[in-house]
């Protein structure tokens, strides 16, 4: 069967396998922020947007993503780069092999929750398994990356100021 | 992992259920479980994303839920969360994760009827019926128990009758599986109790009928071991029978708790 879709902006149409799965799909025409680590639906590392909804990649047939626009992490690159940048200068990763699923969820966190709160950031993430950092570093400069870039301070007490600003 | 021989995207219900008739086709609702199973070979795949099934109405004092609406819409969904005092949100909010809830869906969740599902323990509270395509409107508790047929279920219909409610789940980790799960209504005095993940499927408790609109502890310890020996539970390796027995009584006490919490104050 013909799959068309786009994938960030580009439009892509041709006969697929009636299995294939989105994550293979994209994979294979090269987006390699793609990965996959648990193949079982948990771990939140295929992450990509369709329609501008964080969807895990691994589960969805590319034919049921036709007619749709997908976005990889190779779509919202300078954006993507400016958080990962932030969260290396605020030694929040370790390894950072989790780290393209994350920053999708989160970007897509950002777009969706307007000011949110520690609460519901943990929320929305609980999805992005990271065997490394136990998520507390990502949480602390998180929140320093929210308060900095989109003014969100509502998670600090009044007088205290982000953590290494100077950093960014 | 699945194989898929043939997939169709298919243009009506009733295209749909001619296709769900003939051999080992099957309806892809999220697929987030299909595609755990081993080895299972599916002849056509029946994709039913574009017949505009994915929504969810308020009309005549009712919620008509898509059977290929998210978890993550009825998560979100106001009026109806509202409508039950947050109970549907509280109940899907930990599947595994946001991206997981954005592409498993209501339908998939009710038609499987499965045994650690969230989800159907908390609809089970509310008056809630589904629409098959051949078979009409349902119960939902009448459905929980029906054989598996070849029907496809294309709504859940949900009254829009206020009420208090509560649920309540243990896992071992936040989002896992529960090991055990329940939710507590109480519509104009009337209880509705359902216990899940026993690991059996949701079940109503009949005793729930005869508890009184705000009842006292003695009449608690009672319905506890009605809890206890009214439902049969299993073991499995999340948990054992006689624990879940135990817990799910602690889990029905503190759904109730929740409720008659503020008429004790």
């Amino acid at each position: 069967m013909i799959a068309a879709l786009t994938v960030n902006g580009r439009s892509f149409e041709e006969d697929v396998r009636p299995d294939e799965m989105l994550y293979d799909y994209l994979r294979r025409h090269g987006f390699k922020s793609v990965k996959c680590g648990c193949d079982t639906t948990n771990c939140g590392l295929c992450t990509v947007w369709m329609d501008g909804t964080p969807v895990l990649s691994c589960s969805v047939p590319v034919l049921r993503a036709s007619g749709h626009e997908i976005t990889t992490l190779e779509g919202v690159r300078q954006e993507a780069e400016d958080f990962g940048r932030f969260m290396a200068a605020q030694t929040a990763e370790q390894c950072g092999f989790c780290n393209t699923g994350f920053i999708m969820n989160v970007l897509a966190m950002v777009r969706e929750l307007e000011n949110p709160t520690i609460e519901e950031i943990q929320h929305y993430l609980e999805g992005n398994l990271c065997r490394c950092t136990g998520y507390e570093a990502h949480l602390r400069a998180l929140r320093n990356y929210l308060a900095i870039v989109h003014g969100n301070s509502r998670m600090f007490e009044e007088g205290e100021v982000p953590e290494d600003a100077a950093r960014l | 992992m699945y194989t898929i021989k043939h997939y169709a995207l298919t243009e009506s219900v009733s295209e749909a259920w001619e296709l769900r008739q003939k051999g080992k086709n099957r309806v892809l609702a999220g697929g987030m479980w299909l595609r755990l199973g081993k080895g299972n070979v599916i002849n056509t795949a029946i994709d039913l994303t574009q017949i505009g099934l994915d929504t969810i109405e308020e009309d005549d004092g009712v919620f008509t839920i898509g059977c290929m609406a998210s978890l993550r819409q009825i998560e979100k969904h106001e009026a109806l969360n509202n409508m039950c005092g947050g109970l549907i949100r509280d109940a899907v909010s930990s599947i595994v994760g946001t991206q997981f809830r954005n592409t498993a869906t209501v339908g998939g969740s009710i038609y499987g009827r499965f045994g650690f599902s969230d989800v159907l323990t908390a609809f089970m509270v509310l008056d809630t019926q589904v629409k098959l395509h051949k078979g009409g409107l349902i119960p939902l508790d009448t459905f929980v128990e029906m054989p598996y047929d070849k029907d496809i279920l294309t709504e859940v219909r949900v009254a829009n009758t206020p009420c208090e409610a509560a649920y309540e789940s243990l896992r071992l980790t936040t989002t896992d599986f529960p090991m055990i799960n329940a939710a507590v209504s109480r519509t104009d005095g009337k209880w509705r109790i359902a216990v899940g993940a026993r690991p059996m499927k949701a079940r109503l408790l009949a005793a729930a009928e005869n508890l009184s609109a705000c009842p006292g502890e003695a009449e608690l310890d009672a319905l506890e071991e009605a809890v206890k020996t009214e439902l049969n539970y299993g073991s499995n390796k999340l948990a054992s029978a006689d624990y879940r027995r135990e817990m799910a009584a602690v889990l029905v006490r503190r759904a109730i708790n929740r409720i008659i919490g503020e008429d004790r104050t």
